[in-house]
Formats: C-alpha cells, structure tokens, sequence
C-alpha cells in the first residue's frame, strides 16, 4: 500500500467535512494510505499573500517542514492548499532571496525546511499513481450513464501547469467515464466560482456561481463534480440564493469526486457523507445505481 | 527598501516614479516591468466590470506612478485569484500575485478602499490561522460580520442555517499543539520585516 503525507486543511473539517469522510473511505479501496500531518497548521491560503508577503510563503513552510521529515509526497484534496504549497515551493526556487529569509523564521520554531516535498493534489495521486484503468477494475457499482459536469475551477490547473491543461483541463473526464459516468460538454468548467469573495462581496461571486450552473445546466448535467472545497460552497450552499436572486430554477447536486467515486466501489453512501449535501444527491443518484443509495 | 517606503534613506514621492521600483521589488512584483499593456488580462478577467480599474490599468497607473490611485482602488481586492489572465499573458505576469503585492502594501499603509470588505475578510482569516493554527469557518464568518456589517449576515443567515444543519459548521474551534511555534516564527518574520529583495 503506498503511503502519503495527508494535509485535509481546514475546510475539510468544516464546511466540506464530506471530502474528508469521502476521501478518508476510498483510500483502502483504492490501496493508498493517507497518513494526517501531525499538528498541520492552517495554509493561509491566498488570503496570507495580501497581508504579509514573508509570513505567507514562511507559514505554510512549517507544513512542508513537518512533511519533509516524513519523506513522503504531501497529498490534500483542498484546491486552495495545494496551490499555497506549490506557490511556496516554486517562490523558494524562483526567488532565492527567499531562502535565508525563510530558514531564519523556521529556525525560530527549530525547523528546516529543504524544499524536497513534493506537493501533490489528490486528483494527480488518483490519475497518475493509482491510476484510471486500475481504478475501473475496482468499479461494482457502475453508475450508468449518470450525466456529470466535471468542474475543475481555477487552482487544480493554474497559474503553473502541473498536471493537466490549464484552460481545457480533462483529467477528470477519463475517471468520471470510467465509473460508468456520461461525462457531459461544460464549457465553464475551468471557470472561477468566486471563492472567499462569496463572504466580502457575495453580489459578485452569485453571478460566478450562476455562470457556471447554467453552464452545467444547459448541457443537461444531473449533477456537478467537484474536487475543491470552496467550489462544492460556492455553488451548492448559495444556489438557493442564486435561484432567488436570478429566477433561475436549479436543483443541481454538487458532489465531491471522492463521493461518487465511493458510490461506484460499492461504499455505503452513510459514509461517504452524502447527507451533508444542502440540494440532495439522493434523486439523482437512485435513478441510475443497481443498487438504492 | 523598508516598509515605510525608504529607501537609503530618501523618502519615496507619494506620487512619484518610485511607485513601480517599490513594486518590483517585491517577489513576483518585478513582472510589472515587462507588460506590454496588450489587455489580455482585462479580456479574461471575469470580475473586470466590478473594478475601479481593469487590470492593465492598474499596471499603466502603477508605472505612472499613481501610487493614492492605485492603493485605494478596490481592483484587487475584486481579483479572486483564478489565474485565467496569468495563463494568457504574452509576457509570463503573474497579475493576482501583483495584485496581492498591492494588497498588502494598502493594508499595511491603511490605504486599502474602506467600501470593501474583503480586507478585513483577509485580516480576519490570517489573524485566525496565527492565534489557533486552524481556521473555524463559523468563528471567521462571526467576526467578519461583526466587524464589518452586522446586519449583511442577515443576507447569507440562511445559508449559515442551512450548513448547520448539515453538520457543516462545527461549533468548536480547533487550536493546534505548536502555537508557540507559530508566534516564534511570526515574531522572526517581522524582525526581518518583509519578503522584498
């Protein structure tokens, strides 16, 4: 079983406690060990890179610090941490200015931190380590034809290229499909969501949101898959609000890839954490599984 | 250069020239300098509409030197970082890293638009993630509303129900064991007071 260095971040044991459950259920299955971070510290996110420039690449080094000692890649299914902790590895090697700087706030907390950690999202670890054919032959519960818009947001693919295509991304499709999936055309699927700005300009980030249920909507997706926190938010947790304010009429489930993921090997849907849904999964999800959710 | 914009010794024009040099400084600040104002960006933003300035703007005033302009705009703080100008820019910019340079640099000088909230929506998600390590959803959104409009959580009150119903918004907060490290490292980094070259 391959191990990897686990950082869920803070959404995942709050608002998106679902991923966490999810992912945490699908890893045996899938024969990959997910080991927690001990004592992992809050990434700052984008927010730590407009209040202080330093403290927001030395911050998050105390994470890649604590998971270089463990000499495995670091793993989060949260879009946001991934791409604070690619940020801080890329600037470290971009800016070598950076580096005694860096050392010397570390040094404070007796840390080092070499930068030999590799970074991964948990979409790359189930692509390209378990990979997609492996994945089908674990497949007991097909999920027929079950129409899907795989949505990929912004930071899964930018700024850098890691994995997958920063404007056309398609890592997601092959994985969908192979579930059983219909993965349907979603042109807004490397669109933003709005992340945080839903709380400090929610006016804003509710046409973001609409856009890309239309976008989903009108190519006759059931539901929405997504492998970001803050995304699975945004448009499930406000689509009521964009339904109000718009008069649009969309019930669209927004799940986490982990989800239906779990529901095509066959894990009970209690532990997969589909009742944390605010527009129910149930309708969609019973009409095409062999078996009832 | 310092962070009350000193530089051997001189005290920078507050509309002057420097502005951009300030700028450029800064780790993926120096990209300012190799914009070739082409609107790429400003094309692809999908929040331009809601800005003072569109993005090649505030690249122009910046290299102009409108340093109050620029500060106290609420462009950035529209940019929700979704990179789609950054992989679309010609010359390599990375524009929501420029923006977030200017971010700090407002807040830091208390310049930053007092009709936007997402400074202290900022301010108030770092000053959890140093206190406890972790960031409490509901604890962030508590003291966002408290200290910007208390009656605006009325508006989204009814997704926050909605999530605590759904066991999505846990009442206690979690606090990590090296706190003590964290304020060591905070306290080290303000020694060295900055992450310009």
């Amino acid at each position: 079983m391959k191990q990897y260095s686990y950082f869920p971040g803070c959404s995942l044991k709050s608002t998106a406690v679902a991923y966490d459950e999810s992912v945490r259920a699908i890893s045996a299955s899938l024969g990959i060990e997910l080991i927690e971070l001990e004592d992992w510290n809050c990434c700052g996110t984008t927010a730590y890179s407009s209040i202080d420039r330093l403290e927001s690449i030395a911050i998050p080094c105390r994470d890649l610090a604590l998971a270089e000692k463990t000499g495995l890649d670091l793993v989060t299914p949260c879009t946001a941490c991934f791409r604070t902790f690619e940020r801080v590895n890329s600037h470290l090697k971009l800016y070598p200015f950076l580096k005694p700087k860096v050392d010397k706030v570390l040094a404070a907390a007796g840390l080092e931190y070499h930068g030999k950690v590799r970074v991964r999202h948990l979409v790359d670890v189930l692509v390209n380590d378990v990979g997609v054919e492996a994945i089908a032959s674990k497949v007991v519960n097909p999920l027929h034809g079950l129409r899907v818009a795989a949505y990929y947001g912004c930071l899964l693919v930018r700024p850098r290229v890691t994995f997958d295509d920063p404007e056309n991304p398609h890592s997601l499709d092959g994985l969908l499909k192979s579930l059983g999936a219909e993965v349907v055309p979603f042109p807004a699927k490397g669109r933003c969501c709005g992340g945080s700005l839903v709380i400090s300009n929610v006016d804003l980030a509710l046409g973001l949101i609409r856009r890309i249920l239309e976008s989903a909507d009108s190519n006759g997706a059931e539901c929405i898959v997504t492998v970001c926190p803050l995304c699975q938010l945004n448009l499930d947790a406000y689509q009521g609000m964009v339904n109000s304010r718009f008069g649009t009429k969309f019930s669209l489930p927004i799940m986490f890839l982990s989800q239906l993921l779990g529901t095509a090997l066959g894990i009970k849907p209690k532990e997969l954490g589909f009742d944390r849904g605010i527009v129910s999964p149930e309708k969609v999800l019973a009409g095409h599984l062999q078996e009832s959710v | 250069m310092s962070k009350n914009g000193q530089k051997n010794g001189e005290q920078i024009a507050v509309d002057g020239y420097d502005f951009v040099e300030e700028i450029a400084y800064e780790p993926g600040g120096e990209s300012i300098r190799s914009c070739h104002q082409c609107g790429v960006c400003s094309g692809s933003c999908p929040n331009v509409l809601w800005m003072d300035y569109s993005p090649r703007k505030i690249i122009a005033l910046t290299r102009a030197g409108k340093r109050q302009e620029v500060l106290s705009s609420n462009s950035m703080w529209c940019c929700a970082t979704c990179h789609l100008c950054t992989v679309r820019c010609p010359r390599g910019i990375e524009m929501p890293e420029l923006m977030h340079v200017l971010e700090s640099i407002a807040i830091r000088e208390g310049l930053a638009n007092h009709k936007v909230s997402a400074p202290t929506m900022q301010r108030t998600l770092v000053n959890a993630a140093k206190r406890q390590g972790r960031v409490h959803e509901l604890g962030l959104m508590g003291r966002f509303f408290l200290r910007t409009n208390p009656l605006a959580a009325l508006k989204i009150a009814p997704v926050g129900l909605k999530l605590l119903l759904h066991g999505r918004l846990p009442l206690r907060a979690e606090k990590i064991e090296g706190t003590d490290q964290l304020r060591a490292m905070i306290k080290e980094a303000q020694t060295i007071g900055g992450a310009e070259e």
